[in-house]
């Protein structure tokens, strides 16, 4: 297809055909495919590789055809002219064209500059030789393996991490190399002086040399054009037949810069990427954005989706910068860098190191923030902590152990030795029994990128998800660099790109109302979603619009519709509410009653203080209900993603050391919580004194009393690994403990993602977030009011109303015996 | 009633299904869950899950899938079949809708 013969569609061009560039195009597509008429120029006559992995085909351990991303083929199928080859020369904006070197015109009306960035050649004498070069492209590597079949010595300047990628893969290739490195530490913007010290030493084992701190004066010629050796400032001459530059980058700024652009760096753009000109946007390592030129993939591809959301006109995400992470690509060493690494004013630094293990961790921490990381011989918790900066999340908690990570953390299900050190059968998920060989073995011969990804194919982490850090780190330890090229938050589902939060926010931003409204909006890639996400949007949208929204039964999980908890063998248990874990005669005689009506096959009493009748079928469960409403009870809500109980001591009613009359204050808050859908299950517990008697500690919120008032504490739950509560507030009155409760549920039902229980999202929000949150008075009462007008439209007991409106839905259609 | 396997029986207005619900149809022989898939066709196949017998009318409906309300198994409703990674297959049978009816034909399909 021929672009220019489709003038009712806006024309799209992109000048560069890198990573960026090309994932700008694919974001676009999946938005909005048919939006624009489409055309790259690429300058490098081949499809879209991926540039990265040029240091493992440099070093042999992968080819050219490897890390192609994007054929020719795949831009004609997509219906994308791709001019490659050839190199754009200009832009005319007066008159919306691109002009290219070979005299075409390509006009626009809507331009993506993502032209990325150049070596950085120094300006000395003889860098014009044959055989001095920078290593960015395909043919970059081909000249260094083609000077590799014919020569000795190899210069690399420049000891980075592109520099020692290339000084690695030359050394691979049979090379005498030496590393000439302005400063003294290597890597120095992603290293300490520790880290790169070891670095430095375990390269040199390996053979290769290094002369630093040192100042290259001239490059040397052989007389014929050709190198010959590096001359340092002190005058020593190194022999070199093959010299490559790796001292930093330049972005590729003046094609922009000639057009009038306003440029410093990079080419400048706002947090929609565009430039000074509203139909010229930058992506990529050509852009200056907020101050920052980026030079890792991470960012680009983070870029690329916030343009892309804009172009498709969506326009509600922004771009706000990005931390980085680096890891080097050298087989057999393992670097890992993220955020700042160097500390400084404020910041603490938690070290450990052991230097015959060949081990190196300094982790950085400002305001109970990990901000910084650096990692040497041991990379599996990269990743761990690169989420910990990312997120933001408070580790005040768990200080004292971070150093060790995360399999030594204990409380957040990942309790394993470290996956890179585990055998092969060693079982990485339990609930669906995969075990590390399969996992490995799928995302290398599956080409799987994302968690996702290992989802589908291997089921692991698929179900209860407590395996997903050791998915993960299996990723990063499997992928290498590559890892850090996934999203930095995790889509929602399969379904879509977009996270938890990205989605409520285009929900109430957006005024979206209604579940087939978001995934039009948002470009669901499945007609109507799929059992995790169904759920989780009913849930937002439950949440945004009290009383607006209708709840949609298909999208909930069969125990929320048929209210009653289904087990193994297909019939369900019911269980009415007791306020308070409080009961009477007349309750117990129809609970009893109901039970031999219906053949409950056993009655049991609850850890939340609740009677629970199993084994009862589906068909009879409108009449169980109808007889509990007629003695009084409503549903206990024990199977839903909602307030389930609250449970009580005796207090000061009866107990000789009882200080409040927790019973009461139990049913108070039940009455007011109760009905209210939540992101997971939500339980409560009063105790009338410290000896605590009703767990309230494990509970996600749990008060506590004492003679002078009541502790509130939250966060804590039961469960495969036990959560202790953190305390939050201490309050005079019930009424406050009332409000505390109903703010803190509303905080958590608006910030939570859907199936994350109150212990994982404190431990991601941060504990004094959530304390600011509430001991802000205001804040408090807001949040409390906006609690109690949704709870006027979800105080409705579903025993009640379901059988009118359902009923002839718990039987079958027809009996055909 | 007795049915006779390659005969169409009735066994739904199609209003008592409404999209993306499953309902169950008892028969000598076992459940049936009859679904409303999102592709707008009604499809039939055994109400009992290949990996525990969990019964899939019970699951969420998403286009032409039921997710066992189990441990998640995603089924296709046109072959019956898991989806990978997880295998195995349940049986399916011939729907057809017509006069706003749904028929059914327990031959199997
Ligand atoms: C060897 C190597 C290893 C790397 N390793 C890592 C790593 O481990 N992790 C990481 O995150 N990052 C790594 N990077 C960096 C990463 O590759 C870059 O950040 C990324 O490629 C930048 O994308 P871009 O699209 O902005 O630029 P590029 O990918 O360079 O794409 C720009 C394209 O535009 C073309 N172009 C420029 N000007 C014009 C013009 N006027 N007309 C037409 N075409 C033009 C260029 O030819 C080029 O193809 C590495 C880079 C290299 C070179
Ligand atoms: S928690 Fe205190 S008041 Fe409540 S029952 Fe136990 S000892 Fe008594
Ligand atoms: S019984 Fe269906 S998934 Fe287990």
């Amino acid at each position: 297809m021929n672009v220019h013969t489709k003038p009712d569609r806006e024309r799209l061009v992109v000048i560069g055909n890198g990573m960026a560039g090309a994932r700008a195009v694919e974001e676009i597509l999946k938005l909005d495919p048919a939006r624009y008429a489409i055309t790259v120029i690429g300058e490098e006559p081949y499809g879209n590789y991926n540039r990265i992995l040029l240091s493992p085909v440099l070093a042999g351990e992968s080819t050219i055809d490897d890390i192609m991303l994007n054929t020719p083929e795949w831009y004609e199928e997509n219906g994308i002219e791709l001019i490659s080859g050839v190199r754009a020369s200009a832009i005319d904006r007066a008159g919306r064209a691109v002009e290219l070197a070979d005299g075409r015109r390509v006009p626009y009306d809507r331009l993506i500059i993502a032209t990325g960035s150049r070596p950085f050649i120094l300006p000395v004498p003889g860098n014009d030789l044959d055989g001095v070069i920078g290593f960015r492209d395909i043919a970059d590597v081909d000249t260094m393996l083609e000077a590799a079949e014919k020569y000795r010595h190899a210069v690399v300047i420049g000891g980075g991490l592109l520099g020692l990628e290339a000084a690695n893969g030359l050394m691979k290739n049979g090379m005498d190399v030496t590393v000439v490195h302005l400063m003294d530490t290597l890597m120095e913007r992603q290293l300490d002086r520790e880290a790169g010290e070891m670095l430095r030493r375990s390269l040199e084992e390996r053979g290769m040399k290094f002369v630093m701190p040192a100042k290259t004066a001239e490059i040397v010629g052989d007389g014929n054009g050709r190198v010959r050796a590096v001359r340092l400032e002190d005058g020593a001459e190194i022999p070199a037949e093959l010299v490559v530059m790796t001292a930093g980058i330049v972005p590729n700024k003046e094609i922009a810069e000639e057009a009038g652009l306003y440029c410093e760096r990079g080419i400048v753009v706002n947090d929609y990427l565009m430039t000074y000109d509203p139909r010229i946007y930058a992506v990529g390592e050509c852009v200056q954005h907020r101050g920052v030129c980026y030079g890792l993939v991470a960012p680009l591809y983070e870029q690329a989706r916030v343009l892309a959301n804009h172009l498709a006109g969506r326009g509600w995400m922004t771009y706000e910068g990005s931390v980085t992470s680096t890891k080097l690509k050298v087989t057999g060493i393992d670097v890992f860098s993220a955020g700042n690494f160097l500390g400084g004013d404020g910041a603490d630094e938690l070290v450990l190191k052991d230097e015959k293990g060949g081990v190196y961790k300094k982790l950085v921490i400002e305001n109970d923030r990990l901000t910084g990381a650096v990692l040497y011989g041991d990379t599996v918790d990269g990743t761990w902590y690169f989420q910990l900066i990312r997120e933001g999340s408070d580790v005040s908690e768990i200080r004292g152990r971070l150093l060790f990570g995360q399999a030594h953390l204990g409380d957040s299900g990942h309790g394993e030795d470290s996956v890179a050190n585990l055998p092969d059968d060693a079982e990485i998920c339990g609930c669906n029994g995969v075990c590390k060989g399969e996992i490995v073995a799928a995302i290398k011969e599956q080409g799987l990128f994302t968690l996702e990804d290992v989802r589908k194919v291997t089921k692991a982490s698929a179900s209860c998800g407590s395996c997903t850090g050791l998915v993960e780190q299996l990723l990063a330890s499997t992928l290498g660099g590559d890892y850090s090229a996934a999203p930095s938050e995790k889509p929602l589902c399969g379904c879509t790109d977009y996270t938890h939060d990205q989605v409520r926010q285009a929900i109430v931003e957006n005024g979206l109302k209604s579940i087939p409204e978001v995934m039009k909006f948002l470009e669901w890639r499945t007609p109507n979603g799929c059992a995790t996400c169904r759920p989780a949007l009913n849930y937002y949208l439950l949440c945004a619009w009290p009383g607006e929204y209708e709840d949609d039964l298909r999208s909930r999980f069969i125990n929320e519709r048929a209210h009653g908890n289904i087990q193994k063998d297909g019939t369900y248990s019911v269980v009415p509410r007791m306020w308070g874990g409080v009961t009477t005669p007349d309750e117990l005689r129809a609970i009893a009653e109901v039970a031999e009506k219906y053949g409950a096959r056993e009655v049991k009493v609850t850890g939340g203080q609740r009677i629970d009748l199993f084994g009862i079928r589906k068909e009879d469960l409108p009449n169980i209900w109808r007889d509990l409403n007629a003695a009084g009870m409503v549903s206990g809500h024990a199977y839903g993603k909602a307030l389930r109980t609250v449970k009580t001591c005796v207090g000061s009613e009866w107990c000789r050391f009882g200080t409040q009359d927790s019973t009461g204050l139990g049913i108070r808050l039940e009455k007011l919580t109760w009905g209210s859908w939540m992101p997971h299950k939500f339980k409560m517990g009063v105790s009338g004194c410290p000896r605590n008697c009703a767990e309230a500690t494990i509970k996600d919120f749990g008060v506590v009393c004492v003679d002078s008032g009541y502790e509130l504490h939250v966060g804590g739950n039961g469960g495969i690994k036990v959560r202790v509560t953190d305390l939050i507030a201490k309050v005079g009155t019930e009424e406050e403990v009332l409000e505390w409760a109903g703010a803190f549920i509303q905080l958590y039902r608006e910030t939570a993602h859907y199936l994350e229980r109150t212990a994982p999202w404190i431990e991601r929000k941060g504990l004094s977030w959530v304390k600011e949150q509430l001991e802000d008075a205001e804040n408090r009462k807001a949040l409390f009011e906006r609690f109690r007008f949704s709870q006027q439209f979800a105080q409705r007991d579903p025993w009640a109303e379901m059988p009118e409106r359902h009923e002839d839905e718990f039987k079958p259609l027809v009996e055909l015996v | 009633m007795s049915v006779t396997t390659d005969e169409w029986v009735k066994v739904a207005e199609v209003a008592q299904v409404p999209p993306l619900t499953g309902r169950v149809i008892r028969t000598e022989n076992g459940e049936i869950a009859l679904f409303h898939a999102g592709d707008g066709q009604f499809y039939a196949i055994d109400n009992s899950c290949p990996h525990k017998g969990g019964p899939l009318s019970e699951g969420i409906v998403h286009d032409c899938h039921v997710t066992c309300p189990l441990h998640n198994w995603v089924l296709n409703l046109k072959t019956g079949e898991a989806e990978a990674p997880d295998e195995g297959k349940v049986a399916t049978y011939e729907v057809k809708v017509d006069g706003g009816a749904v028929y059914l034909k327990l031959g199997g399909a």
